[in-house]
């Protein structure tokens, strides 16, 4: 089988790039979804807040993946669902899987990696003790309560404030489940403020910062948890311990990119984000290849995330048409004193757009700080911000008459700035 | 005078507002970056209101509930009564995005829609 682009990966992001990429002509598309349904992770996302920016309306999850479902049924994209990708080659020739075909290869001329993130696992949180059920990540609850109806406990303690676990404690009250508290690591949340007012605040939910599970009780099943502040190192302080009765424990640390697929076909990552290192076309080191969504780096908006995706779509679509323009000199973007990364990683002046939007998250919480844009080592600009969070992804905007107007211009870097 | 702190949670950028409340009941607020959050402010104060989501029971679908939500925000306090009185419904496939499920819930006057596409299996 054969397809000019092949999409892998049906969640907002596959969506967004396969309507840019047939709006821009190309016909032959095909996007690869694993799951029974396309609209991704959205699907359990039943709580309202998406499309602020895209729809000028306040829509949910599944309203938001609807509207593009719908464009993609319009176009009459094609898609495969149940079909998992289990290989793709350099040579962009993708091995999937499914039920009625077995395994078969697919040929494509171009690639729109579109696989989402993952939860960092439990493995990863270092939480000693035994392994009793009743310890689920937030992601994990978020779909048996909103999609399969059940629930996963009672009484419940939440850790790390991300977004799923914040969003969760409201929907787990709802149902009447008792969530006793929120403990964080850090001394800042992870999550949206917006989050914190009504998921939290609303029903006088505890938040702990720089708070962390020491002990899990119970052999069988989760019996209790114990709570204890931490240091600066993020080292438990002796005689803070506080006992927690619960029989649910959820874990909302995190999101990682699912990057094995890109990874094993030679698909340069950065350790930063765990995402494809891109250019400004949103294009990896394999030339066709290009990503988007949370496989590119983890973003709390989808709104943001259709904006990058319609971008890789349409150079997806300009790659595989011959006229995207061929890459030449790329300008290195960096990060610094506080900007954890920046995405893209390169931009090449003669590729751009006449504006080109680099995201990017800080690693702390900075206060009345400036968000400085260097060329070479000459600061271009300094806008001041008030406040800017690890949880809260932020942007600035490249001019390309600016870029071109600068004489030997080698590198840029955004650095956050006090007085 | 009083002075209230709140933070607006009409979009993401989640904006810290402050409200000054006069003797007669007057409001000003600063720390808005829009209109919405002003009016958010005042509402909050006054009729705080919320939208609510939530799921609902299917028979005969591929997925055994279907996401809902209030097609307005009601008062904050009917938020438990809306989601009990949702309990007690359980629908048919197919249900289709936008349908109503249950009208006037707990006595708020608002209806309740599904929010997504549930198609018969
Ligand atoms: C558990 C969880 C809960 C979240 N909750 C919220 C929330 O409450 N609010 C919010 O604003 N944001 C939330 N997010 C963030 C949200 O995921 C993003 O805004 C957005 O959905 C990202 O879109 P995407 O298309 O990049 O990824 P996804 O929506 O994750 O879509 C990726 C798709 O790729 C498919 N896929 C992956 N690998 C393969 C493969 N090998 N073969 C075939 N298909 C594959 C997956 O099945 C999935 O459908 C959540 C994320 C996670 C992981
Ligand atoms: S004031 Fe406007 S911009 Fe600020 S959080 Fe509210 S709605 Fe958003």
């Amino acid at each position: 089988m054969k397809t000019e682009i092949a999409i892998i990966g049906g969640g907002p992001a596959g969506l967004a790039a396969a309507v840019a990429a047939r709006e821009a002509g190309v016909e032959d598309i095909l996007i690869i979804e694993r799951d029974n349904e396309l609209g991704g992770i959205l699907n359990q996302c039943i709580h309202n807040g998406f499309g602020l920016h895209t729809f000028k309306e306040e829509l949910t999850g599944p309203e938001y993946a609807g509207r593009y479902i719908e464009k993609v049924e319009e176009l009459k994209i094609p898609y495969m669902l149940h079909t998992i990708v289990v290989d793709i080659a350099e040579n962009k020739v993708i091995t999937v899987m499914n039920k009625e075909q077995g395994m078969f290869q697919i040929e494509a001329k171009a690639i729109v990696l579109a696989m989402g993130c993952r939860e960092r696992s439990r493995g990863a949180l270092n939480i000693p003790g035994y392994r009793p059920a009743g310890v689920y990540s937030a992601g994990t609850a978020q779909r048996y309560v909103n999609m399969e109806g059940r629930m996963p406990g009672k009484k419940v303690v939440i850790l790390g404030s991300g977004d799923i676990g914040l969003i969760m404690a409201r929907r787990m009250t709802l149902e009447g489940a008792k969530v006793q508290v929120v403990a964080e690591l850090m001394p800042y949340s992870g999550g949206l403020k917006r989050n914190i007012v009504q998921c939290l605040d609303d029903y006088d939910i505890p938040l702990k910062l720089s708070h962390t599970v020491v002990d899990i009780k119970g052999k069988k099943r989760v019996e209790g948890v114990t709570l204890a502040q931490v240091d600066e190192n993020r080292r438990p302080i002796p005689g803070t311990e506080e006992f927690y009765e619960c029989d649910t424990l959820l874990l909302s640390c995190g999101l990682i990119p699912e990057n094995e697929l890109s990874s094993q076909m030679g698909v340069e990552l950065n350790p930063v984000t765990s995402g494809p290192v891109v250019n400004e076309s949103l294009e990896t080191n394999v030339e066709g290849v290009f990503a988007c969504g949370n496989v590119l780096h983890v973003h709390d908006l989808v709104d943001y995330v259709s904006g990058e995706a319609k971008m890789a779509g349409e150079n997806a679509a300009a790659y595989v048409q011959g006229t995207l323009m061929q890459a030449g000199k790329e300008i290195p973007l960096k990060g610094e004193n506080g900007v954890r990364y920046t995405v893209p990683c390169t931009v090449d002046r003669d590729r751009m757009a006449e504006k080109q939007v680099v995201r990017f998250r800080v690693g702390n919480v900075y206060r009345d700080s400036f968000l400085c844009v260097y060329y070479n080592d000459k600061c271009i600009s300094r806008v001041k911000k008030k406040v800017m969070a690890p949880g809260e992804m932020e942007q600035v905007i490249l001019m390309k008459s600016k870029l071109e107007a600068f004489d030997g211009l080698e590198s840029i870097t955004i650095r956050i700035e006090q007085e | 005078m009083k002075v209230k702190e709140l933070v607006c949670i009409g979009c993401p950028l989640g904006c810290n507002l402050k409200v000054e409340i006069s003797e007669e009941g007057s409001m000003e607020v600063t720390g808005n970056t829009c209109p919405r959050g002003a009016d958010y402010a005042e509402k909050e104060l006054t009729d705080p209101r919320r939208i609510v989501t939530s799921s609902v029971r299917v028979s005969g679908g591929h997925l055994p509930c279907v996401s809902v939500k209030t097609e307005t925000d009601i008062p904050k306090d009917k938020i438990f009564d809306c989601v009990k009185a949702l309990k007690n419904v359980e629908l048919l496939a197919p249900v289709k995005i936008g349908q109503i499920v249950a009208e006037n819930v707990a006595g708020t006057g608002a209806a309740v829609i599904a929010t997504k596409d549930i198609y018969v299996q």
